[in-house]
């Protein structure tokens, strides 16, 4: 049963992500980045971690695609774009170089890690009818409000900073643009 | 594995799964049921307050009316525009409907709560809750789900390939991210008293009338989640979304029979499950109402039973209420919208949740209330100065400088 669930959690995730790159149309590629970050919330379920699979699906399928279909919607830029051009020359294959690194690191990454979670022993505590059905929800929030309190915090300084600076960068006041020509 | 339910926890038996079924069943027929129900009771309610008799010939006081329209709208015809993306269009409709069914799987739809009993009740000799689904992320599944809803919503406009459906759910996508925000902190408050996620625990907590999260939370965080709820559902009188004298008839102009009635079906249902989430969070559920050690029993009737009967009650009221809304409520201009949900609800369910947090802190750790409170009350002076302070500062450049894109 869990290795049915999984296998078409992963398929769904698979198949988002090859969508997500080979689908012309933004808002296809979009939509199939949805259908990836709901195959993890479910990987998430059949770990018993709930809370984050609830949490992948509000804040990533329910909040950052829709912001990404919102910009492809209000800027009409939701036509199929012409693969051949390419702005940046030989991108092509510093890319090919770099996502092989990419694969490189995570495997390395995986293959010296793979035995560390069993050797610890200490995951995620289950919520069952012994721990209650929070168990989850409470040792997230003992980890980051706690032990990690001040990356937790840092990160949320650094978001706040990175939506002033994006105002601030691209805000037009009325001179400016009757200066800029258009 | 997938322990949603107490059934579940043991080896799969035919029984349980038998009443599993049964409780889908159920839940999907109630669900259509009580939309066809809503449709018909808006279309009277909404007549009775515009001096009209509404829909009176089809059955009964026209109870039929929904379902004469719904078999007109399965044998029309299916249009699909030439300029749409023919699968998206297709979509949509099903990502309106499906996550407004979801939601209903996780309202505790009846049981007995009293005494400490948790809601479970015995059926053909097995212990079971009177809803389908108690997974423990519990109200996080219905933000979830109503952040999900705006996908139909997004993708059947845009994918019409025509301006009007175009602006609408550009609109509707704005409106429901926003007011996703102030719903959850809303939310917060309840999820602070409560203690717990799952829904059954929080129906557990409200056992008397003072309990009543409404109450217990200081009526604002209710207040704040009613606004914020409408908006979501992108009802009167934030039905921008739709807003006919502008838009013709918003994202779903290009829809029309079966596609249509999709749409027309989830907004209802949604209505519901908001109505019942609403009792659920800050009304008792099926808790019946009690002050103290008096209990208002249904004479007759087994507890079991009760709770569901109270659950109806409690909804028949929020559902008059959101018609009573439509009734009354002029539409909000688009800004009026942005202006209410970010500069008023947001950082007004945050304060109160704060307050909340540090009242709750000062009664475990024993602190003087009195002088936790004067403190609480004179930061949040200070920071709704503050804010004041920064509104007539952008006002102020707003007209010296010209708008800023």
């Amino acid at each position: 049963m869990e290795l049915f669930v999984f296998g078409c959690a992963a398929l769904m995730v698979l198949i988002g992500a090859v969508g997500v790159i080979t689908r012309k149309h933004p808002v296809h590629a979009a939509l199939s980045l949805v259908l990836t970050l709901f195959g993890v919330a479910v990987l998430f379920v059949i770990q018993q971690a709930h809370f984050l699979a609830a949490v992948q699906v509000i804040v990533y399928a329910g909040a950052i695609v829709v912001l990404f279909l919102f910009v492809i919607m209000l800027l009409g830029v939701d036509r199929v774009e012409n693969l051949r051009t390419e702005p940046l020359t030989n991108q092509r294959p510093l890319a090919l170089i770099v996502s092989l690194g990419l694969v490189g690191v995570l495997v390395a990454a995986f293959a010296t890690g793979s035995g560390v979670l069993h050797e610890r022993g200490a995951g995620l505590i289950i919520p069952d009818s012994a721990t209650g059905s929070d168990a989850n929800t409470i040792q997230l929030a003992e980890s980051i409000f706690s032990q990690y309190v001040v990356a937790f915090e840092v990160t949320s300084v650094l978001l706040v900073v990175a939506v002033v600076g994006t105002v601030l960068l691209a805000r037009r006041t009325k001179d400016s643009v009757m200066e800029s020509p258009k | 594995m997938i322990a949603l339910d107490t059934l579940l926890s043991d080896e799969i038996l035919w029984a349980p799964l038998l009443i599993i079924l049964l409780k889908v069943v159920v839940v999907f027929v109630v669900g259509l049921l009580s939309t066809m129900l809503m449709v018909w009771f808006e279309r009277k309610a909404i007549a009775g307050m515009q001096n009209r008799i509404g829909p009176n010939k089809t059955g009964p006081f026209g109870i039929m009316q929904t379902l004469a329209d719904g078999i007109k709208l399965f044998f029309k015809e299916d249009l699909i525009p030439n300029r749409s993306d023919r699968f998206v269009f297709a979509l949509a409709p099903f990502l309106s409907f499906v996550p407004a069914f979801l939601a209903f799987a996780i309202i505790p739809l009846g049981g007995d709560f009293r005494n400490g009993n948790g809601g479970e009740v015995t059926w053909f000799g097995h212990v079971t809750k009177v809803q389908l689904a108690d997974p423990p992320i519990g109200v996080l599944f219905a933000l979830a789900i109503s952040s999900i809803a705006v996908y139909g919503i997004m993708l059947a406009g845009w994918s019409s390939g025509s301006k009007y459906p175009l602006i609408g759910s550009v609109r509707a996508s704005a409106q429901m991210v926003s007011y996703e925000a102030a719903l959850g902190l809303s939310l917060a408050c309840v999820l602070l008293l409560a203690g717990t996620l799952s829904t059954s625990g929080i129906v557990a907590a409200q056992a008397t009338i003072t309990q009543w999260h409404v109450i217990s939370t200081g009526i604002v965080p209710f207040i704040i989640f009613l606004i914020a709820a409408t908006a979501e559902l992108n009802r009167p009188p934030f039905d921008l979304v739709e807003a006919e004298q502008e838009l013709v008839g918003g994202f779903n102009t290009e829809y029309s029979s079966i596609r249509f009635a999709l749409f027309y079906l989830a907004e209802f249902m949604n209505t519901v499950t908001m109505s019942a989430l609403i009792v659920t969070l800050f009304f008792g559920g099926p808790q019946p109402l009690a002050f103290g050690n008096f209990v208002f029993d249904i004479p007759l009737i087994p507890n079991a039973l009760e709770g569901t009967l109270w659950l109806l009650a409690k909804v028949l009221v929020f559902l008059y209420v959101y018609i009573w809304f439509r009734a009354t409520l002029p539409r909000l201009r688009y800004d009026q919208l942005m202006d209410l949900g970010w500069k008023v609800l947001i950082p007004g369910a945050l304060g109160w949740f704060i307050l909340l947090a540090s009242q709750r802190m000062a009664r475990q750790n024993e602190w003087n209330i009195i002088l936790v409170t004067s403190i609480s009350v004179v930061v949040m002076v200070g920071g709704y100065l503050l804010l004041q302070a920064a509104f007539t500062q952008s006002a102020r450049q707003r007209e010296t400088q010209g708008p800023m894109f």
